[in-house]
């Protein structure tokens, strides 16, 4: 059966970027790959193209499935396809899996041709300029010289951003949704926390672990089930599950008592088999340095003194590890510099997830701002 | 909330007038886009406008505007000074709390300041006072239990707060059905602009 407004049965590509890529930490790549996915069709002028950047946990796999048996669609599914908000019957949609990653671009489970083995612990932390550096890559390689738009989420709304800074003649939209300028201590703290449970686990080895047969999921799952608990809010939480028990009665034990704690487990031991933990850890380490104003909210409306594209800043009223007050400072550098920018505060309950859910007004104005886009 | 403004476009013109060409304008409260729309038309003018109703805010977008959905009644911090031409409040301050203060900031922020709001002095509104209930007409659609507006003045109230403030009336024109009054016009006058600026 055709499922409705889908893009369908989809395919990854693989693009092979030969010249070398030199990264913010010193390490210079020599060649790289970068896997992607793209739906609907460039047209004549090539200047439909918009570019979806994903964040901690995401990859390229947008929309569509990979065969008619797929459990899930692409993580965006609901916003990307015939008709839907970004409308591929009108838009060239291109998703790509960042450095670093675990979805099959050049990351830590790829073979280092010097040694010939995995990457492992030896693959350098790459940062969100980094990821822009080798997305303008790719662009070019598509033969692309302006993309429509660039449009992402979290750390995905720090590479829009990046976008623009970096390359101001290559972008028309940037649209920045639950994301900041940089990230705050508090931030950075439940980074850490994830970092070193993953890192502390026995399993992790220092990294190397691959073609081993015990694979490091202890601590993968437990920086998952933090990371869940503060991407939605208390609210949507106590909704949700409240204090519903699994069983009738206390146990008195250490087994699953709250129906939170069930949901939290699942979530977590689902994405830990799934999810790479070197990725993980590196994917944190980008979110903490990404800092294009250096901690200085001044600095933040000189660096954006060169940007050309408009801007779309939506944020989320529960979401509070990047609150409506982060985008605001981005609104404020844009507004500093007459930067064309519209900005909305969507009221919903949950939390920093809300910008993967399917909230009516969150995509009518989705829609809306493509539509305009054209 | 705003006003209805079904028979809103006839300030527009009036408002035009003060706004020079290719100005840059900030509307505050400026509902669908469009009288930030009829000054783009007309005046060339590039700028911003703050909704936060989110229906009214999905109008502007449509229509182009750079709209922010940020509360007015916090101040304009994401705005510098003198960093606007013009600042307008358009049919908005009646239903304001911290009136000072906006005006204060939208002083701050433009070097040029344009209010407009029903006077509560018109003498349909007195009538309706005196015969013991409170006021309700075009301009104030509302029934006393679910209006948004809760700082209504008359237009000798709103000289006296710019007399005791530092705000100067350049220019200050009175209309009932879109025609202009110039006698008795806080008896005659249903809508009142004021064009302001520090002193």
């Amino acid at each position: 059966m055709k499922e409705k407004n889908s893009v369908g049965i989809v395919k990854s590509k693989k693009f092979i970027c030969k010249n070398p890529l030199k990264l913010n930490s010193g390490v210079l790549l020599k060649e790289f790959e970068l896997t992607y996915e793209t739906y609907g069709k460039l047209n004549a002028k090539r200047d439909n193209a918009v570019l979806v950047c994903h964040a901690l946990s995401g990859n390229h796999h947008l929309a569509g499935r990979y065969s008619s048996s797929d459990k899930y669609p692409g993580w965006w599914d609901s916003l990307i396809g015939p008709n839907k908000p970004l409308d591929t019957n009108k838009f060239f949609v291109i998703g790509v899996n960042n450095l670093g990653g675990s979805h099959g671009s050049t990351g830590p489970k790829s073979i280092n041709p010097k040694t010939k083995k995995p990457w492992g612990a030896d693959f350098p932390i790459a940062t969100v300029e980094d990821w822009v550096n080798s997305h303008e890559a790719l662009i070019t390689s598509l033969n692309i010289s302006r993309l429509a738009g660039v449009i992402g989420g979290s750390l995905g709304g720090m590479q829009a951003i990046q976008w623009a800074i970096k390359f101001p003649e290559k972008i028309k939209n940037a649209i920045v949704i639950a994301a900041a300028p940089n990230l705050t201590a508090q931030n950075i703290a439940f980074n850490e926390v994830a970092r070193q449970s993953i890192i502390t686990d026995p399993d992790f080895n220092n990294g190397n672990y691959y073609g081993k047969k015990i694979q490091p999921r202890r601590g993968l799952r437990i920086a998952r089930m933090l990371g869940h608990i503060t991407y939605l809010s208390d609210d949507v939480m106590g909704s949700k599950f409240g204090r519903k028990l699994r069983n009738k009665n206390y146990q008195y034990n250490f087994n699953t008592e709250f129906e939170i704690e069930s949901y939290l487990n699942y979530q977590g031991d689902k994405f830990a088999k799934e999810f790479d933990a070197n990725t993980y850890i590196r994917m944190t380490k980008a979110l903490d340095y990404y800092d294009p104003a250096n901690g200085s909210k001044k600095n933040l409306s000189k660096v954006f003194k060169k940007i050309k594209s408009k801007f779309l800043v939506i944020s989320f009223t529960s979401d509070w590890r990047f609150s409506p007050n982060r985008s605001k400072e981005i609104v404020k550098a844009l507004l500093d510099n007459n930067i064309d920018v519209k900005y909305a505060e969507i009221t919903a309950a949950s939390g920093h997830d809300a910008f993967l859910m399917e909230e009516p007004r969150y995509h009518a104005i989705l829609q809306s701002y493509f539509n305009k886009m054209l | 909330m705003k006003l209805n403004k079904n028979n809103y476009r006839y300030d527009f013109p009036i408002i035009a007038n003060w706004v020079n060409s290719n100005s840059k304008v900030l509307d505050l409260g400026c509902g669908d886009g469009e009288l930030l729309n009829y000054l783009k038309k007309e005046r060339n003018i590039t700028g911003y406008g703050i909704e936060k109703n989110p229906d009214n805010w999905l109008k502007s977008l449509k229509k182009g505007i750079n709209v922010l959905q940020v509360d007015i009644e916090a101040g304009l911090p994401e705005f510098e000074d003198n960093s606007f031409d013009v600042v307008i409040l358009s049919k908005t301050i009646q239903s304001m709390h911290n009136t000072e203060e906006i005006l204060d900031e939208m002083l701050r922020v433009g070097k040029q300041v344009i209010v407009t709001f029903p006077n509560f002095g018109y003498w349909k509104d007195r009538i309706q006072s005196i015969q013991g209930r409170m006021p309700e007409s075009e301009e104030l659609p509302y029934s006393w239990f679910n209006t948004p507006n809760v700082h209504l003045c008359t237009i000798r109230d709103f000289d006296n707060l710019c007399k005791s403030n530092k705000y100067e009336i350049i220019d200050r024109l009175v209309l009932t059905d879109n025609k202009s009054v110039s006698f008795l016009p806080n008896l005659l006058g249903a809508l009142a602009l004021y064009n302001l600026v520090n002193r």
